[in-house]
């Protein structure tokens, strides 16, 4: 165990993290794990307090792996979504959360399409908060469920391999994972169309390769993005068809992995089209692993986080 | 019948090549010679101007005054006093008003309204296209009859070629520049922040440096081909400044200006998501500070301004994609300008600095300002170039800068229109 602090009321990325500060997080999600096994899932961390789940951009997955990590320490959930908060009504972003520290939230566990939202949030409120997908920007949790889980599989980040694929101008996912493991030692290389995969990239000392052939049979771990039709304009690249054929995860191709190469993806899949329908399920896939794993992590970041706050 | 002495202070006038410790003297609210202040009756008023420079009333010639249509930023009445508090006589402002300035009766309404409540100078500027939208020209000749310095759709820009080659044709015929905020849309997109390292880190949309090169490009092209000019508004890249040098060499009628933010601050500044850092174009990389840098030393860049934006504190306290664009600017360009280009740079000296402020715009407009010549309306500014300050923003409506806070050498002392003193620090 690390004998880090934990000072932080809010996490809204991991690029201001430390090394230390991620393993901390990551020790304290392994003693979470266990709680998740028991016959009694719930412990009495976060009695008393009360979390509102604020998901400005919609969200399954995530919301309900906060919503279940709140319940099992404790806190009282509230969720508010888009259509159901004020900000339909044209009420600011400020105005909205003003509005929800009067009613003593202790933590705000915010989505937003805007990058930077969190931190506008955090800026102006006592109230704890967490970073749960701010636009491009960051999603601290899953980059820390996804290093957690290359950690338990493999016992160590250090020196690994790891390929990210996929669309990673937009995604927070891909940035909070660089983030994550190139802190803790890891060979990150990126992958994917050009269009999406800008060179500014390599300033976050990471490697860039377009070619995903040469890329896997070096990969310790491959993470494979969501393609986003919904956030694609069509001039970024032809078609499906095109991308899958230039960098799908087909069964063909995945001949080239290593037998001990880990699979993964955030999630939701695009069966078919960024991996093979069948990988996505196989015996190397830890897909599952990362859900399960994403709870005993964001029990960990609300415990910690809400520790601090006032 | 009134007389005024500015005594020993170092009058700088450009216009008359003129940079010597003298007294100027003011009759009537009009620059004098000596022999017709000393007729007065009556004793003259002294002003004391030692270790200060004289110089002709500075010009913004780009301004964003809100009103009408958004008086809750700024009006003209407040813009003015801030005009005023950053050291200008005369100021130039955008039509992006509601309604747009495109049409004479708007126009008609800024300029009674700058009648009755500003304290400087304040000459508008007509719509290129109606209500700004690049689709069909606005009434080009009426605006210019109803007495606007320049067409510009400043804010957005005119997309679509062929209506930009006639309004540019059109323009010469009345005899205004055309002033273009260059934006190519299809390259910009949704961009908030220059594409970079900095985009890229935070997720942020970016605003390809190309976006703006390619109308530059587009501007020196029309303006070769109309034979008229076209000004290229607030210039942040390194490529325009290569553009516009090159064009300018073979005598194309192609200008640009520069704003204090595009050379104090690169993209850096947005690290923390400070929507008063955002603007547009947006800030950019050191590079490009250092060529916009050369080409204002150079002469490729004639033209210092602000690009005043006020907006309201409710309005940029929000997410920062959603924030509008743009910081207030009237009450600390100067400051700015002479501490990095005079004192730290020494890209020019103070000499060119007011040229820039004074003679360039004036000359690129067609206006009767910014001179001290004998008989002209005694617009003047006071400066003290060593003076140092802290820089803030009290006269406008708005607080939108991130400059508040920092430490400047130089500034206006004083502010005289009309041979008044209208602000004093």
């Amino acid at each position: 165990m690390t004998t880090t602090r934990w000072n932080r009321k809010d996490l809204l990325g991991l690029r201001e993290l430390s090394a230390d500060e991620i393993n901390l997080v990551l020790d304290t999600a392994d003693a979470f794990k266990q709680v998740g096994t028991r016959e009694i899932k719930k412990v009495p961390a976060l009695r008393g307090k009360t979390l509102v789940n604020f998901f400005v951009e919609p969200s399954t997955r995530t919301r309900t792996s906060f919503e279940l990590a709140a319940v099992r320490l404790s806190a009282d959930v509230i969720n508010v979504s888009a259509a159901t908060s004020s900000l339909s009504k044209g009420e600011t972003l400020k105005d909205t959360a003003k509005i929800l520290e009067a009613n003593h939230v202790d933590i705000i566990v915010l989505r937003h399409s805007s990058a930077g939202a969190p931190q506008f949030l955090a800026e102006r409120l006592r109230s704890s908060v967490i970073n749960a997908g701010d636009g491009a920007h960051e999603h601290p949790t899953q980059g820390l469920l996804d290093t957690y889980t290359v950690r338990e599989k493999k016992k160590r980040i250090e020196g690994l391999n790891v390929a990210i694929i996929g669309d990673i101008l937009f995604s927070r996912v891909a940035r909070s994972n660089i983030f994550a493991l190139t802190k803790l030692g890891a060979c990150v290389t990126l992958v994917g169309p050009s269009t999406l995969l800008p060179r500014d990239f390599e300033k976050l000392g990471v490697t860039i390769s377009y070619d995903i052939d040469e890329v896997l049979p070096t990969a310790d771990v491959v993470n494979l993005l969501r393609i986003q039709h919904e956030r694609q304009r069509k001039e970024y690249f032809p078609g499906i068809g095109e991308y899958i054929r230039l960098f799908g995860l087909t069964k063909e191709r995945a001949k080239l992995l290593k037998p001990d190469c880990l699979i993964m993806h955030p999630g939701p899949i695009n069966r078919g089209v960024e991996i093979d329908s069948e990988l996505a399920d196989g015996n190397q896939s830890v897909i599952l692993d990362q859900v399960t794993n994403g709870l005993a992590v964001r029990m960990a970041v609300l415990y910690l986080c809400g520790g601090i706050a006032a | 019948m009134s007389a005024t002495i500015i005594r020993n202070g170092r009058i700088i006038d450009p216009v008359n090549g003129r940079d010597s410790v003298e007294d100027l003297f003011i009759v009537d609210g009009k620059i004098a010679n000596q022999s017709a202040a000393k007729n007065q009756q009556s004793k003259s008023a002294e002003i004391d101007a030692s270790g200060l420079i004289v110089a002709p009333g500075l010009i913004d010639m780009h301004v964003h005054l809100r009103e009408p249509g958004f008086a809750h930023k700024e009006t003209i009445a407040s813009g003015a006093r801030a005009a005023a508090a950053g050291g200008f006589t005369t100021v130039v402002c955008m039509p992006n008003t509601l309604p747009v300035a495109d049409n004479p009766s708007t126009i008609t309404w800024i300029r009674d309204r700058a009648r009755d409540t500003a304290s400087v100078r304040v000459l508008p500027t007509g719509a290129i296209s109606k209500n700004l939208e690049g689709l069909e020209l606005a009434p080009i000749a009426s605006i210019v009859q109803s007495g606007v310095v320049a067409i510009t759709d400043d804010g957005k820009c005119v997309q679509n070629h062929e209506l930009m080659r006639r309004a540019v044709e059109y323009a010469r015929m009345v005899g205004v520049p055309v002033l273009d905020h260059c934006q190519d849309y299809n390259l910009v997109g949704n961009g908030v922040v220059n594409e970079g390292e900095w985009s890229t880190l935070l997720g942020l949309s970016g605003w390809p440096a190309a976006g703006e090169e390619a109308m530059v490009m587009r501007n020196i092209l029309l303006a070769e081909l109309c034979d008229h000019r076209i000004h290229c508004q607030h210039i942040s890249a390194a490529g325009s400044v290569r553009l516009i040098r090159e064009a300018r060499g073979r005598g194309v009628k192609i200008s640009g200006e520069v704003c204090p933010h595009h050379i104090a601050l690169t993209d850096a500044a947005i690290q923390n998501f400070d929507t008063n850092c955002k603007m547009n174009p947006p800030l950019r990389t050191q590079a490009d500070i250092e060529a916009i840098i050369e080409g204002i030393a150079d002469g490729t860049l004639t033209i210092l301004c602000s690009d005043h934006a006020p907006h309201a504190a409710f309005e940029k306290e929000v997410e920062f994609d959603q924030a509008p664009f743009g910081i207030v600017g009237l009450e600390t360009e100067l400051g700015l300008f002479i501490d990095i280009l005079v004192h730290k740079r020494k890209a020019i000296s103070i000499n060119r600095l007011i040229e820039m402020f004074t003679l360039e715009p004036a000359k690129l407009l067609k206006i009767d300002a910014g001179t001290l010549s004998t008989g002209v309306k005694a617009d003047i500014t006071l400066i003290d170039p060593k003076i140092e300050w802290t820089a803030r923003t009290s006269e406008s409506l708005s607080r939108n800068t991130p400059f508040n806070g920092w430490e400047l050498k130089g500034r206006a002392v004083r502010t005289i229109v009309g041979g008044k003193t209208i602000w004093q620090l």
